[in-house]
């Protein structure tokens, strides 16, 4: 394989692992712009543990999700306060902070940016995506998922319906961040060198897209969003400046074709029902209970 | 009736929303196993007497009281665990989750914990919460829609979901807001039929905001009478019609004809 295949597959793979760290908040309705800051802090965690400790990356970088989680944990319980366009910049600062701390952490070399001994290749990295992916589609199979659906759909009848609307905003923030964590960490221990202004606003905003073009709604929105956007550009090398003009008007065009996403629940739903149509020009008696009732 | 006190009591009730007193020092009854409407003109605080019983706003004064036990400081999440469940005057279903899904949101305060929040109930097929909620939409003749996305079902068919999830809750207390607006006279009848199966032996009391007063008389058998966040009247389907003071505020025309659905028939 070459040199340049296997970065494109390994950004993919990544890429894929921060979608679903910025799926996550979104799926319980909520913009998480910070997802940059929680991937710096599992990346520079990573690396400090098996720069420093020693330890095998793949137990460096579980342990910095771990930590990234754990800091948006702490975090949560005052950002997650705001809400709509201020949960947005609330999160926007965290991820500047997160910028700013490490810039000025000199024992992770400050400004100069901070090379990474240990090094992981793509089937590590594949396998490590693909596992995330699995646990997200199974978290999403039990009842967190269809709780956290009701949340981003009406969080008062949510909350008449008995489920801790707080309770279930804060975990999907803090999971989404312990993944953004693992792609960090990934990222670092692949391409051997890691710098704060790689994890910029625009990393985070690049997320949220992958999970917006490719819908929210479904646990393969992600996975579909960002592996079109990641290989897209590739695809459109072609045509060297024009890429990025193309790649900005194919955007454009999706988000006003489907709104929502390119997959949809409701699209997947019929996808993979029944081959029987939807029933909805049917008379609404259907509905009703026979007559002898009572 | 094994128990004797009444399932849901208002003791003096009172709310303000800034200057506007909405609930007026309020007390009610309902007892156990009667079912009881709560009628009057638009604007008269049903709905926001809804609220309150369910926690959507604090109450300024008063208590309320759910079997004997005093629910006043319960927060809203945790009512549905004590025996209140309720449908809501304009839809209130999860666009974005299945007939299925939605039923089994009903479900939520039931399977609680860390195993009900993991509860695999979208990945095994014959898990028994899913089963539970495929049963509960079989009994109510909506499986065919079990896949369907809730927002692309008819108005009727919406209305009886949310019934449906309402339940799942398995509650002492049923508050149901407008369940027969929007429907035609054949579907009111099989709604009215439904509710008096629901509400039988075992089943949920049931607390009702509604306009049909064709519906109520079929249906309740206690009718309280609000009127500018007071209660004007209370008493049976009948003597309400024949109250002169809720012919004038609320009726508006002789006893026993059939109310519009959206006519505030104030001061007629």
């Amino acid at each position: 394989m070459s040199g340049y295949l296997e970065g494109v597959l390994v950004l993919l793979a990544v890429n894929v692992v921060f979608a679903y760290g910025g799926f996550l908040p979104l799926a319980a309705g909520q913009l998480n712009l910070g997802l940059a800051g929680f991937a710096a802090i599992g990346a520079y965690a990573s690396a400090y543990l098996s720069n420093v400790a020693k330890l095998s990356p793949l137990i460096a970088i579980p342990f910095a999700g771990i930590v990234a989680g754990a800091v948006a944990l702490i975090v949560a319980v005052p950002v997650l306060r705001t809400r709509g366009i201020y949960l947005a910049l609330a999160t926007f600062a965290l991820g500047q902070i997160v910028q700013a701390i490490i810039l000025n952490l000199e024992v992770v070399g400050g400004a100069a940016g901070y090379p990474v001994a240990a090094f992981i290749r793509l089937p590590t990295i594949a396998a490590a995506a693909a596992i995330v992916v699995v646990l997200v589609w199974l978290l999403f199979a039990t009842r967190f998922g269809i709780a956290v659906t009701a949340v981003h759909d009406d969080e008062g009848a949510a909350d008449l319906m008995g489920i801790d609307v707080r309770a279930f905003q804060i975990a999907a923030f803090a999971l989404g961040s312990a993944i953004a964590g693992i792609g960090g960490g990934l990222y670092a221990h692949h391409f051997s060198f890691i710098e704060a202004q790689y994890f910029n606003i625009s990393l985070s905003i690049t997320i949220v897209l992958y999970v917006l073009l490719g819908g929210t709604q479904t646990v393969i929105g992600p996975l579909l969003g960002a592996a079109v956007f990641t290989l897209l550009p590739e695809v459109l090398r072609a045509s060297a400046h024009w890429r990025y003009v193309a790649f900005a008007a194919a955007l454009i065009v999706i988000m006003a074709l489907r709104p929502e996403g390119v997959v949809t629940g409701a699209q997947l739903r019929r996808l993979l029902g029944s081959n029987r149509a939807e029933p909805r020009h049917r008379a609404v008696a259907a509905g009703l209970p026979k007559g002898g009732a009572g | 009736m094994t128990t004797v006190g009444p399932i849901l009591r208002l003791e003096s009730v009172s709310k303000r929303f800034g200057g506007l007193r909405v609930i007026e020092d309020l007390s009610l009854t309902v007892r156990r196993g009667v079912r009881t409407a709560l009628i009057g003109p638009n604007g008269a605080g049903k709905t926001t007497v809804f609220n309150l019983i369910t926690g959507v706003f604090a109450i300024d004064a008063g208590r309320i009281l759910l079997d004997g036990a005093d629910i006043t400081a319960t927060p809203s999440r945790r009512r549905i665990g004590h025996g209140i469940a309720r449908s809501f005057q304009n839809i209130r279903l999860m666009p974005h989750l299945s007939t299925l899904e939605n039923v089994m949101v009903g479900q939520h305060c039931r399977n609680r914990g860390l195993g009900g929040v993991l509860q695999p109930v979208n990945l095994v097929p014959h898990n028994r919460w899913r089963e539970a909620a495929r049963a509960a939409l079989a009994d109510a003749g909506l499986i065919e829609y079990e896949r369907s996305t809730v927002g692309s079902l008819p108005y009727g068919v919406q209305k009886h979901i949310e019934l449906v999830r309402a339940l799942m809750a398995q509650p002492r207390l049923l508050l149901l807001d407008e369940p027969a607006a929007g429907l035609n006279p054949v579907e009111t009848e099989a709604l009215q039929a439904q509710l008096e199966k629901i509400c039988a032996a075992g089943g949920p009391t049931l607390l009702v905001v509604e306009h049909d007063m064709h519906f109520i008389g079929a249906l309740c058998e206690d009718v309280i009478v609000l009127d500018f966040g007071r209660k004007i009247a209370e008493g049976s389907p009948e003597d309400i019609r024949q109250n002169p003071l809720v012919q004038e505020t609320y009726l508006g025309a002789p006893a026993g004809e059939l109310m519009e659905r959206h006519s505030a028939a104030r001061g007629a």
